[in-house]
């Protein structure tokens, strides 16, 4: 572990932790962001090329502003007066804790059954790609198909007020 | 023989610069010294270049609207950069009192360090490329997506309504066009077969005769090409897509509560996009540092990617004195309507043109279905717009 890991983790965590403490929702998103940024460079310290730069382009470039124009369009980014914590806390809580239980053990199950390679895989994105057209095309034709369908679904929702004035 | 070593040492003149300067330094500190020399290179040389290209904006738009431009400031006026940087620098930072200070600072910050990472996988010259990543394409990208962030904190964070009006739609209309832009850089890897821009370039670096092997010399790089160049216009927010500073409707949109130096700086992002994205492109279908004829290759091959690179500035600047700014709601058309599904089916010719082998069979197929696919779409497009006097939906 060097400390460059440490200094990432840390950005990260940060991150996540603002994203989730911050009273403006707008600034909770970019806390996100920051978050997101810190996962991608821990990809990128990993070796991992292709899943870093995937991760920033998606991630902040798409999911990142998906968010802040979602806040923008819907309630407004001013802070609520009641404040910005769900009542119900306690529960998230709980649910938050399962997940993240499950998420430990997998990893923690993972470690014990694929023992550490010596050296480290090198995926270039020549593989990536042979994979993802490959072994991997199914998967892959069915996240297309199911992204194609959102896509149209959205269109629909936002054609229907299009169509009111003709009754 | 001695011509040609000397150009072969002008060629590889900023290594040889750099070799001397670092030889200065102990050999353990050699190598970071080296790397630190490239970046100090990048970060002075595009502002440089920004400073020019100011000026020579100011004077070619000015010939084109039949005036004079700045002529006060030095010979012809070529220090005029000079004196909007020192009042840049001495102007009042005006920070709006109810807007968001943190965002507010970092919003010009994160834009232009975004701006100039692009830079980093560039080959601007034989082997002159700061990080030759394997992904360097994916890289540049992700970098590009970064800066629709930036735009969106200053809209929000000044908390003017222009402001936050110019920046959804600039947003909008960046992530429209990032998706061309992307697809129409597809069709490049699909055939260069890497995304590694050196290897791009490589690739087109071959001649026939004396002809140039780059990807624009071809049905689907020419088409390829021009979705391109339309798609980095929008993505940079220049005229004629520059509704989101547009003037007359919204003062100057996103960095209406800028002033002085950050000004500069989003000023500075803006122009520094503008080089990067003209160097991928240049990268991508103009051949890179090659030369366009062969028996001109002596020449060194960092003055082919700048030469490149002014030349697609110039035409930016051509367009910014030709072409009228265009309505939200065509912007939004233009994008989806036309030049995404154009880029889709340049996709499908270009899988064509790779499995249909060598000879004429393929120019032929390939550019029919182009030309068609052009002509039959513009021309449904325009009976479809029923052309008449204009009704508006919310402003009768």
């Amino acid at each position: 572990m060097s400390p460059i890991f440490y200094i990432l983790a840390a950005v990260t965590l940060g991150g996540g932790l603002a994203a989730v403490l911050l009273r403006q929702l707008v600034h909770a998103a970019l806390a996100a962001t920051v978050a997101f940024a810190g996962l991608a460079l821990l990809y990128l310290q990993l070796d991992a090329q292709f899943v870093g730069f995937a991760q920033v382009l998606v991630y902040i470039g798409a999911v990142a502003i998906l968010i802040v124009f979602a806040i923008l369009l819907t309630r407004g980014s001013e802070v609520p007066k009641d404040g910005v914590f769900s009542r119900t806390w306690a529960v998230g809580l709980v649910v938050a804790a399962a997940v993240f239980a499950v998420l430990g053990w997998a990893v923690l199950a993972s470690l014990r059954a694929l023992p550490l390679a010596e050296a480290a895989p090198a995926a270039t994105v020549h593989e990536i790609g042979v994979a993802l057209v490959g072994r991997y095309v199914l998967p892959l034709e069915i996240v297309g198909l199911l992204l194609t369908a959102a896509t149209v679904g959205a269109v629909i929702v936002a054609l229907h007020e299009k169509e009111r004035p003709k009754q | 023989m001695v011509s040609t070593s000397f150009f072969t040492a002008l060629d590889r003149i900023f290594f040889l610069l750099r070799d001397w300067l670092v030889g200065f330094l102990p050999v353990a500190l050699r190598p970071a010294a080296g790397v630190l020399l490239g970046v100090i290179a990048i970060v002075a040389v595009f502002p440089g270049f920004f400073a020019l290209t100011t000026v020579f904006e100011r004077k070619g738009l000015g010939r084109m609207q039949n005036r004079l431009g700045p002529n006060r400031v030095g010979p012809f006026g070529f220090f005029q950069p000079v004196a909007d940087g020192i009042k840049a620098l001495t102007k009042e930072d005006v920070v709006p009192y109810r807007s968001d200070r943190i965002v507010h600072f970092l919003a010009p910050l994160v834009l232009v360090v975004t701006v100039f990472l692009g830079f980093a996988v560039l080959p601007m010259g034989r082997n002159m490329v700061l990080a030759d990543m394997d992904a360097g394409l994916l890289f540049f990208f992700a970098m590009g997506a970064a800066t629709e962030l930036s735009i969106f904190m200053a809209g929000w964070s000044s908390h003017n309504k222009y402001s936050l009006l110019g920046a959804m739609r600039g947003i909008a209309q960046m992530i429209s066009y990032e998706v061309v832009l992307l697809l129409s850089a597809v069709s490049v890897v699909m055939i260069g077969g890497s995304l590694s821009l050196s290897k791009i370039v490589e690739a087109q670096n071959s001649y026939s005769g004396v002809f140039p092997h780059w990807y624009i010399f071809t049905p689907w790089g020419f088409a390829g090409f021009v979705v391109f160049a339309i798609a980095a216009t929008a993505e940079t927010n220049r005229s004629p897509f520059d509704l989101p500073e547009g003037e007359s409707e919204l003062v100057a949109g996103y960095h209406t509560e800028y002033s002085g130096f950050k000004f500069a700086l989003f000023f500075l992002g803006e122009y520094l996009a503008m080089f990067s994205i003209s160097g991928l492109g240049t990268t991508l279908f103009l051949g890179g540092w090659s030369a366009p004829l062969s028996f001109f290759d002596f020449v060194p091959s960092w003055i082919w990617f700048f030469g490149k690179v002014m030349l697609s500035i110039f035409v930016f600047i051509w367009m910014r004195g030709t072409l009228p700014r265009l309505r939200q709601d065509q912007l939004m058309n233009f994008a989806w309507k036309f030049v995404l599904p154009f880029t889709l089916l340049n996709l499908f010719v270009t899988a064509l043109w790779r499995f249909l082998g060598e000879g004429w069979l393929r120019w032929a197929v390939c550019s029919a279905i182009l030309v068609a696919a052009w002509a039959l779409m513009g021309r449904v497009g325009m009976r479809r717009k029923h052309f008449g006097p204009r009704s508006y939906r919310y402003a009768e």
